[in-house]
């Protein structure tokens, strides 16, 4: 059954399409998250800038923000892998079970 | 003695008692124990991770750290918080589709079970000692405060309930407790977040307004402060927050409960939602606490003057901030419900980390190495119960052997160990069909020496608290250099490794990915 699904010609396409967003995707949070702690070592002025004429300021809508995304990302991979994925790959797995 | 508080707490007790029951009479195989036989809903499984993560080092201490210093809490409620996408993305499904128990299956899958299982299993009771530790302590001062019980007999009482969970209902008894506290701290803070809001008239402007009017660093607490003093640490410590969470072996083994990668990944979407959502709360919370604790003198310890420093004086210590501000909103009755709540979230977490020590033990070491495999089920399962009472008596132990020590760093050193033992041999063995025995195991263990000694000589340790003059590691989290060591070393150690076992391992890699990419074979966990 594993021989058959490596034999399937849609398998390593699919596999490698869902590869590639994972990784951007860590890449994102990575990217983002690490973004936040530097400008929170090198620029905690820019980040303690109130926004218009309130109190809050940027620093705490990027955490805020920071947090909101990691759970935005989660959700957009969840959905992505959940359907698109997930049917190619019943669908392989069937057809090495026929 | 908080009447309320008392009589809240047993009855959550009283029903996780109850439900420890009930899950008893249902674990017969070890699959039921380890895994509640993969019976878990993605959406059940998403609350308990939560349950199972939001520890009262969280809901406390970040709360507590927002009060005394604003912005700087938010740090840790990001970096706790940016570990879910990553194992989202790189571990849960495959997690899910190569293992059984524990998370040494996966790494054991094609590499050799023994010196692979001996490495999982010290990185596991390592991580467990040390967060078990941490927890313990805590969960004896605050008890004591809350309470009034004296510290030993509060840390015995935890000790005994969460071998009681864990050895008569396993994973089953231990989720749904998870369940419970996961609804309780979610629906306690909710409230606690909404009365701060309606008293600004869910203004946030006008609620940092006031806290800046009060906090006597005045407009600093909105911007960064002292947390983060130069970027080596701030980097070496957001490394170890991020990739520590997919090394944590009670949090790992959640992913085995639920019955396939679909389940997996909507339980990790669920549970960072709840996380997230939680980290705000901390938040709002924090800064409900300066507006509505700092000027009543009632929290604090005042001088013979009537005068307090709001920073240092507060009663039972600044992580006591949410408490107090539960009784500001909502008198003794709440105040009751939220010391309740705060000892049921110290339970969830010490039931995972003792049920992961236990398997550990017996899946990994008695079963896999000791009997090389042919054990029985039973006797598994009974070694796993004998194995989580062993743990629940060195825990009591340890806890009140370190009554007196700051235990603060241990979290931290958890998260540092999983991060650079587990994690890499984890990522390493599902996603490079490189990795060989002796690299993991090499890795692993330069992984979990150099963070252990860094962490030992770091300035929190060696000067703070051994008392020496200079610290021999000027940062204070390890991370950064520990998990480079850990990488490189399962990296060249398996590019060097010519032995006929490494082909075999390399040329066994593609049918462990095309089972760990498609889940063929994962009927495993729930056959029985």
């Amino acid at each position: 059954m594993i021989e058959k699904v490596k034999r399937d010609p849609e398998f390593y396409p699919v596999v490698r399409r869902r590869a590639r967003l994972a990784w951007v995707l860590s890449a994102m949070t990575l990217a983002v998250y690490f973004g936040f702690i530097l400008l929170v070592a090198f620029a905690p002025g820019l980040l303690g800038r109130p926004i218009g004429d309130g109190t809050m300021t940027i620093g705490i809508v990027a955490g805020v923000g920071t947090i909101i995304l990691a759970v935005a990302l989660t959700g957009f991979y969840v959905r992505r892998a959940n359907s698109d994925f997930d049917a190619k790959i019943d669908g392989i797995v069937a057809r090495a079970a026929s | 003695m908080n009447i309320p508080a008392v009589v809240m707490f047993l009855m959550f007790v009283a029903v996780t008692l109850v439900i420890t029951r009930w899950a008893a009479g249902r674990v017969r195989s070890a699959s039921d124990f380890y895994a509640a036989g993969g019976g878990i809903t993605g959406t059940q499984n998403g609350l308990a991770i939560a349950g199972d993560y939001m520890s009262a080092a969280s809901f406390l201490g970040i709360s507590g750290l927002v009060f005394a210093s604003g912005f700087d809490g938010i740090l840790y409620s990001v970096g706790f918080l940016v570990g879910w996408p990553i194992v989202l993305f790189l571990i849960a499904e495959r997690l899910r589709n190569l293992g059984r128990y524990t998370f040494a299956d996966v790494v054991a899958y094609r590499l050799e079970a023994g010196p692979i299982r001996t490495l999982s299993a010290i990185g596991t009771l390592t991580v467990v000692a040390f967060y078990l530790i941490a927890q313990m302590v805590g969960a004896g001062k605050l008890i004591e405060l809350l309470f009034g019980l004296p510290y030993l007999y509060a840390v015995m009482t935890v000790g005994a309930l969460m071998v009681t969970y864990v050895a008569t209902g396993g994973m089953v008894a231990t989720t749904w407790v998870q369940i419970i506290k996961a609804c309780l701290l979610l629906g306690g803070a909710t409230f606690m977040a909404f009365m701060v809001l309606a008293s600004f008239g869910f203004s946030l402007n006008a609620m940092f307004r006031a806290a800046t009017d009060i906090h006597p660093d005045g407009l600093a607490i909105l911007s960064p402060g002292k947390l983060v003093s130069d970027p080596i640490s701030a980097i070496s410590l957001g490394l170890a927050l991020m990739f520590g969470t997919a090394g944590l072996p009670h949090i790992l083994m959640r992913f085995f409960t639920v019955k396939d990668a679909k389940a997996a990944r909507k339980s990790v979407f669920y549970a960072t939602g709840l996380i997230g959502y939680f980290y705000i709360l901390t938040f709002i919370i924090g800064f409900g606490a300066i507006t509505l604790l700092m000027s009543d003198p009632a929290y604090f310890r005042a001088g013979p003057d009537g005068a307090y420093d709001p920073l240092t004086a507060m009663i039972g210590g600044t992580n006591m901030a949410a408490v107090h501000l539960s009784n500001a909103i909502g008198g003794s009755l709440f105040l009751g419900f939220i010391s309740a709540v705060a000892f049921a979230t110290i339970l969830a977490v010490v039931a995972g980390l003792t049920l992961a020590g236990a398997s550990a033990i017996s899946h990994d070491l008695y079963a896999s190495i000791f009997a090389k495999g042919r054990s029985s089920e039973a006797t598994e399962v009974r070694i796993s119960r004998i194995s989580a009472v062993a743990i629940g008596i060195v825990a009591i132990f340890l806890g009140y052997v370190f009554e007196n020590q700051n235990v603060a760093f241990m979290v931290g050193l958890a998260f540092a160990i999983a991060a650079s033992c587990n994690f890499p041999v984890l990522l390493m063995s599902i996603v490079w069909g490189g990795t060989t025995t002796r690299g993991a195991v090499v890795g692993g263990f330069l992984g979990l020496v150099s963070a252990v000694t860094m962490v030992l000589l770091s300035p929190a340790v060696w000067v703070n608290t051994f008392g020496f003059p200079k610290a021999l590691f000027p940062y204070d989290s390890p991370a950064l250099f520990s998990m480079t060591i850990a990488f490189l070393g399962i990296y060249i150690v398996s590019k060097l490794d010519r032995s006929a076992r490494a082909e075999r391992e390399r040329a066994a890699f593609e049918d462990q990915f095309v089972r760990s990419e498609t889940g063929i074979g994962i009927g495993a966990a729930s056959s029985h």
